[in-house]
């Protein structure tokens, strides 16, 4: 009998981090030691995906800016093309971090403890992509300073009554609040790197960690703005892609000014973002050292079934869309409808049916196949795909069918295509050098956790208590 | 109440139907010939994109000339050529998208005009444009040493309109510089501009006269005139753009 009840608690410790605690000590050198060991093998992508960024995006938009708009694919009727279907991929992405660490947060969702922080790196660095994309998208980047309202002589200003605008705002907004969000919590784990470096990474860590040293009223100050922060930006994630979908909602053009842009939006994101916070996670598990012990398959399971449901909730939320543009009966809409489906590029709306809805709710159903890292990679992968064809067929395919039928035409990308894969390289690039700078895991969060959680037994049951910390 | 006319917000922008200057196209007797586009290039410093982005659907007129055929193969019957310009709308759509406010609507001329010094290169309002009819400088098209084909047509610019420069919108701004010339004109001389005393690029140019430009707010005015005519059509009106432009079509 003893033995049975020692195998179920040695099978509950397995399975969840919460309940398998280590000494701190050791906890912390585990994730010290995950930062500073670098194989040769992360130096070659390293310096490949440097490579990319040095040629993709640096001289393919330097020559952007010297030679005018005319070698991106842009044209007329598709005045705005890939940039902005990456635009508003990365805002979506970036949606991800601050669902996780926020809203999961909020709620108190035990789970998230070991990969908040890998979530929150997402949004930022997110957010520095899609920035880099509306910048390319313009025709004038070296002006773009306009569009801020700064007090100046001529008494000029931006015009507020601009769906752009606001997406200036709302996306800066975004970009400095979720920046501050990452920073909070990473204050304690700099502090352990602080006391466990030496050289240049100490006057690094040292820097970062605000003279941190853990005292009860430091503690608290913290725990005060994070919650003031984990309350505080989930309204604005929620803004951001509302936002973001007005500049096509807000617009006069059929296929566009559909009033469930807006929760459409935010719910396509978070869809991108949880797919590409699992495949961050499943790449982070197999690639770096240590951190089988802090991500394990119950994560992986959560996560899985979270994409499940967003996944239901983006098939809504498109049924919806189509349906009510479908039942409007303008003309335009109509050919629009036809369009997407029959036209050439049909095959994208069907692909983005099934990478969206068909492929993650034939397999992330399955408990044991949405426990396995490689599964839900490519589960995610093909999510990813998925979005990023719905953005295409919101912005170039939906542009080519207005109300100017002698002005049809299809778009071909042209710089677009290294500029794209150059922003995914600096994506993939800042993530690699954030993982050998920064505590990918919260370690002092986990600690936390699992000084809340024990086994009891009652009678013969071994129960999971959760004591209440804050 | 505030008077939003008054604090300039661009959404509350509320005029009367019928503005100040507008135009009637006839289409009935539209030849096709492209002379209002040539007219209208020479006269506005529209850049020559070359045959390969013209190709591409870059192409800057400010004015063109649509075809369209009705039916299938091969029972196929052309319909009317359909010169399509700026509507001048009286509520535009492009206005309001603009985040730098680089379109903006004359008030003294019930325009729409392009600041193309302010534009930043969106390209919102040429998204936003039912009539598709915004050009975009994609390239530096007016630099001899990116377009030779520009070096001896540099002669002919108008020294009265601006060249324009790589990633600006530009637009048909009802030939501005002759509506104030004319203006400047009848000023001097003390008096009104009289109907007819000048007109548009395009509307010059047209050897059938199938383009009228006038006052649309005097109601003797020859365009005033020609758009009370019962067959007039304005175009995309269900989407109260208010444009200014009459097109008269299966007339006579």
């Amino acid at each position: 009998m003893t033995d049975k009840h020692h195998n179920a608690e040695q099978h509950l410790r397995e399975q969840h981090l919460m309940l398998d605690p280590l000494p701190r000590g050791q906890m912390n050198d585990m994730v010290m030691e995950s930062m500073h060991t670098t194989s040769w093998k992360f130096w070659v992508v390293f310096g490949i995906l440097s490579v990319i960024v040095a040629v993709g995006l640096f001289y393919s938009w330097g020559r952007l800016i010297l030679e005018g708009v005319g070698i991106a694919g842009v044209n007329r009727p598709s005045y705005w093309g890939i940039f902005l279907v990456n635009t508003v991929f990365w805002i979506g992405i970036s949606h991800a971090g601050t669902f996780i660490s926020a809203i999961l947060r909020v709620f108190k969702a035990e789970f998230r403890r070991p990969f908040t922080r890998a979530a929150e790196l997402m949004t930022t660095f997110g957010l520095v992509q899609a920035g880099f994309s509306i910048f390319m998208h313009m025709g004038r980047v070296w002006v773009s300073y306009w569009l801020m309202p700064y007090p100046n002589q001529r008494g000029l200003w931006p015009n507020f009554h601009s769906p752009l605008s606001w997406d200036l705002l709302a996306i800066t907004t975004y970009l400095l609040s979720s920046t501050m969000y990452l920073f909070l919590p990473l204050i304690p784990d700099m502090a352990m790197a602080r006391d466990k470096s030496t050289g240049w990474r100490k006057t690094f860590y040292k820097i970062l960690a605000l003279g941190f040293r853990g005292t009860e009223g430091e503690w608290t100050h913290l725990r005060n703005a994070m919650n003031i922060f984990a309350f505080a930006i989930i309204p604005v994630m929620f803004s951001v892609h509302t936002i973001v979908s007005w500049d096509f909602a807000a617009a006069t053009r059929p296929g566009w000014n559909s009033t469930i842009f807006g929760p459409y939006f935010v719910v396509g994101a978070l869809h991108s973002g949880m797919g590409a916070v699992i495949m961050v996670l499943a790449v982070v598990r197999a690639t770096m050292k240590n951190m089988k012990y802090f991500i394990r398959p119950e994560h992986f399971e959560a996560i899985g079934k979270l994409m499940l449901i967003i996944s239901m909730t983006w098939a809504y939320f498109f049924f919806n869309d189509y349906m009510v543009q479908w039942y409007g009966g303008d003309k335009w809409t109509k050919q629009l409808l036809h369009w997407h489906e029959a036209g050439p590029l049909g095959w994208m709306w069907f692909a983005m049916l099934i990478f969206n809805v068909a492929i993650p709710w034939a397999t992330l159903w399955n408990k044991k196949w949405r426990s396995n890292p490689w599964i839900v990679f490519v589960v995610g992968l093909l999510i990813n795909v998925g979005m990023w064809f719905e953005r295409y067929i919101i912005i170039p395919i939906s542009l080519t069918i207005n109300r100017a039928p002698f002005t049809w035409r299809m778009y071909e990308p042209g710089i677009e295509i290294p500029l794209g894969i150059g922003t995914l390289a600096f994506f993939i690039l800042l993530y690699m050098a954030a993982s050998r700078l920064v505590p990918l895991v919260p370690v002092w969060e986990v600690q936390e956790g699992q000084m809340a959680h024990s086994l009891k037994k009652f009678g013969r049951e071994t129960v999971v208590t959760v004591s209440e910390l804050e | 109440m505030i008077d939003l006319n008054v604090v300039g917000a661009k959404g509350a922008l509320v005029e009367e139907a019928e503005g100040k200057w507008g135009m009637v196209i006839d289409q009935d007797i539209c030849t096709g010939c492209q002379a209002c586009v040539t007219a209208c290039a020479m006269e506005n410093n529209i850049a020559f994109v070359g045959e390969e982005d013209a190709g591409y659907g870059r192409s800057m007129h400010w004015i063109r000339v649509e075809r369209f055929w009705e039916g299938t193969y091969p029972h196929v019957k052309m319909t009317h050529y359909q010169p399509m310009l700026c509507q001048q709308c009286g509520q535009a759509p492009c206005e309001p998208v603009c985040p730098a406010f680089a379109t903006v609507h004359s008030q003294a001329e019930q325009v729409n005009l392009q600041v193309y010094n302010r534009c930043v290169g969106t390209r919102y309002c040429a998204n936003n444009c039912p009539y598709q009819v915004r050009s975009f400088n994609w390239r530096d098209y007016n630099d001899e040493r990116i377009n030779s084909a520009i070096a001896t047509l540099k002669n002919q610019y108008n020294p009265d309109v601006t060249v324009r420069r790589r990633g600006v919108m530009e637009k048909c701004t009802f030939c501005i510089q002759r509506i104030h010339k004319a203006q400047d004109k009848a000023k001097s001389e003390g008096r009104e501009v009289a109907d007819g005393e000048f007109t548009t690029a395009c509307a010059q140019a047209c050897p059938a006269d199938a383009i009228t430009f006038g006052r649309v707010d005097d109601p003797e005015s020859l365009v005033s005139q020609l758009a009370r005519q019962g067959h007039g059509v304005k175009h995309l009106e269900e989407l109260g753009t208010l444009p200014r432009v009459t097109y008269l079509v299966g007339g006579a």
